[in-house]
């Protein structure tokens, strides 16, 4: 028993076409840019939109209304109603749904217990902190016992120190739930922490899927490389060497035949200010297009052929004192180059 | 900063503000002070008080029953031709009284469109009763709440309801538990503002409901009666009318600073 979706949205010029698999117990999640169709995938399987065809365990939710669908969504900014207390918003939907108003108090008030918020039963939504509405509108999209969990960017209106703290408290919850669970982010970390697969969408299509693992090791496109960190090239590898679709010839570990994708991090990239001598594989003049600073280490964009994320160390950035438009050599280890053949949904 | 504003526009904006206020004063000034607390308690008075609050509320209640539905319909259902009904609801702000009046008379009256029906299966008459003082001030005032209610509906985020829809709720329950405590200061408000202009209502009440003292004769047709005879009356009952419209909108007022803030 699982749930098989076979979302199609026609509004305006934007089209969705997405078709999903679900397993019970599976978190999966929806990854993509802003205007990539996740939440409107999203409302597709809650019925808040219409377009396309449902089916959870066996039974078809097409042409069922919002109302009768056995779902629980957490919005975006949660949604708790206002006007009612934190038990009151839990309770709501148990007693929507035909259950007595004592019953569903007690159970609603279990409920807050195992997020944590049994203390907070009697507050009223504003009262509450983001993290704690956040767990409240967890609550109350899990006690009507739904089939189908949605939740729409879990935790991107928390700040960070919450963050942490609350993506580990729901890991712990979609954990325990046993049925499905979509989840949308554009934050790939809550994707790789939260989700057993991913599935990438961009411009309204599933451009890639797999486990974070997965998706981390083997980007297939320039917008999931940026989101794993990694330089990612499309190209024709002919035994050890790829010749690069946008120029440029790389030496590789892994011998291949065809068209590939290849796939490094930025810190297998030594940048020096004059060719290095008894190297000759892999080496490549390079213009410095920018610097930023990250935590420990400082990201430099180059440009070249091909162009390239380099990661630089402090101590390096000392020596090289690099400013935009300076002239550098870019030397790349061939045995951190990953290189895998172009395949799949919209890989190429 | 004086010098900044041209005499031009300062004159006359005196002038205005004088003809708003001086007629008000005009009645505090010519009020009959002494013998203002018998005045007040007297029948004359006390009946015409009584019989506008009473009116006035009962109406108010059947705008709300009839209103915020109304409203609903005109924010959340996808009706055709909303435009068309929301122009038709606001008729009777812009129609003067008596003609509501005259048109409530051809509808409900003994031989009207539906009077004739109402008076034939259930012996009810509208016309020159207590009752019909309730159904013309309806008429005028109803537009009012609907209008704040509407706008309170249009303002309100409608995904609170499609929250309330994935929890399994009806659209009823939605009504009852999620859309309309959201709302209710909007209700509160074109409540406030229908009561209001339903106890100031004159043309279309002595127009449908008559003059009948004890009956029909409401606080504003008290005083155009009083006037001819008794003109200290028409001061009291119009100071008490005064003195009911400030507070309604000193009510309205900390109403709208306390919901902004």
């Amino acid at each position: 028993m699982s749930l098989r979706a076979e979302l199609r949205v026609v509004r305006d010029r934007f089209r969705l076409d997405v078709d999903l698999d679900v397993a019970p117990g599976e978190v999966v999640a929806l990854l993509g840019p802003n205007g990539a169709g996740k939440t409107t995938a999203l409302r597709a399987l809650a019925g808040l939109t219409p377009g396309g065809r449902v089916r959870v365990d066996g039974a078809a939710w097409d042409g069922l209304p919002v109302r009768r669908r056995p779902v629980g969504v957490v919005f975006q900014d949660y949604l708790l109603f206002p006007t009612m207390s934190a038990l009151e918003n839990v309770a709501f939907g148990l007693r929507a749904r035909g259950v007595r108003r004592a019953a569903a108090r007690a159970e609603a008030a279990r409920w807050l217990e195992r997020v944590g918020l049994a203390a907070h039963a009697e507050s009223r939504p504003r009262a509450l902190s983001g993290g704690q509405a956040q767990r409240v509108a967890l609550a109350r999209a899990l006690a009507t016992g739904p089939r189908l969990l949605l939740l729409d960017e879990p935790l991107a209106a928390l700040d960070a120190g919450t963050r942490v703290h609350v993506r580990a408290e729901l890991s712990r919850h979609l954990g325990e739930f046993t049925g499905h669970t979509v989840l949308v982010t554009h934050d790939p970390l809550d994707a790789m922490v939260l989700a057993d697969r991913l599935v990438i969408l961009e411009r309204g299509r599933v451009v890639q899927e797999g486990t974070p693992a997965e998706v981390a090791r083997t980007p297939r496109t320039d917008y999931v490389a940026h989101l794993v960190g990694l330089n990612l090239y499309r190209g024709v590898a002919e035994g050890g060497t790829v010749r690069l679709d946008g120029g440029g010839v790389l030496t590789v570990a892994e011998p291949a035949d065809g068209p590939v994708h290849v796939a490094f991090p930025p810190a297998a990239v030594s940048l020096f200010p004059q060719a290095p001598a008894g190297s000759p594989r892999n080496t490549w003049p390079v213009t410095v297009a920018g610097v930023e600073q990250h935590a420990h280490t400082t990201r430099v964009r180059l440009d070249g052929a091909p162009p390239v994320l380099a990661d630089i160390t402090t101590a390096t950035l000392a020596d090289l004192r690099l400013r935009p438009g300076d002239a550098l050599w870019a030397v790349l280890k061939a045995t951190e180059v990953r290189t895998y053949p172009i395949t799949g949904a919209g890989g190429g | 900063m004086i010098r900044d504003r041209p005499l031009v526009l300062v004159l006359p904006a005196l002038a205005g503000l004088a003809f708003l206020v001086v007629p008000l004063l005009g009645l505090l000034v010519r009020a009959p002070w002494a013998e203002l607390p018998a005045r007040l308690f007297s029948a004359e008075v006390g009946n015409a008080l009584r019989l506008s609050l009473v009116c006035a509320s009962l109406a108010t209640a059947l705008c709300l029953v009839l209103g915020v539905p109304l409203a609903w319909l005109l924010a959340r259902g996808d009706v055709p031709g909303r435009g068309l009904l929301r122009a038709l609801v606001t008729v009777p702000l812009v129609l003067p009284p008596v003609v509501g009046g005259v048109a409530l008379l051809l509808v409900l009256g003994r031989r009207g469109l539906v009077g004739q029906h109402l008076e034939a299966w259930f012996g009810v008459s509208l016309p020159f009763t207590t009752a019909g003082v309730v159904v013309a001030e309806a008429f005028v005032a109803m537009p009012f709440l609907v209008i704040a209610v509407e706008g309170a509906l249009r303002a309100a985020d409608p995904r609170y309801e499609e929250a309330a829809a994935t929890l399994g709720a009806s659209r009823w329950l939605t009504f009852r538990r999620v859309t309309l405590p959201s709302v209710a200061p909007g209700v509160v408000a074109g409540a406030v503002l229908c009561w209001a202009r339903a106890l100031g209502e004159f043309g279309a009440t002595i127009t449908f409901a008559g003059n009948f003292p004890g009956e029909t004769t409401t606080m504003p047709l008290a005083v155009y009666l009083a006037l001819e005879t008794d003109p200290d009356a028409a001061i009291v009952l119009s100071l008490v009318l005064l003195l009911v419209s400030v507070g309604v909108l000193a009510g309205l007022r900390d109403r709208w600073v306390g919901g902004a803030g």
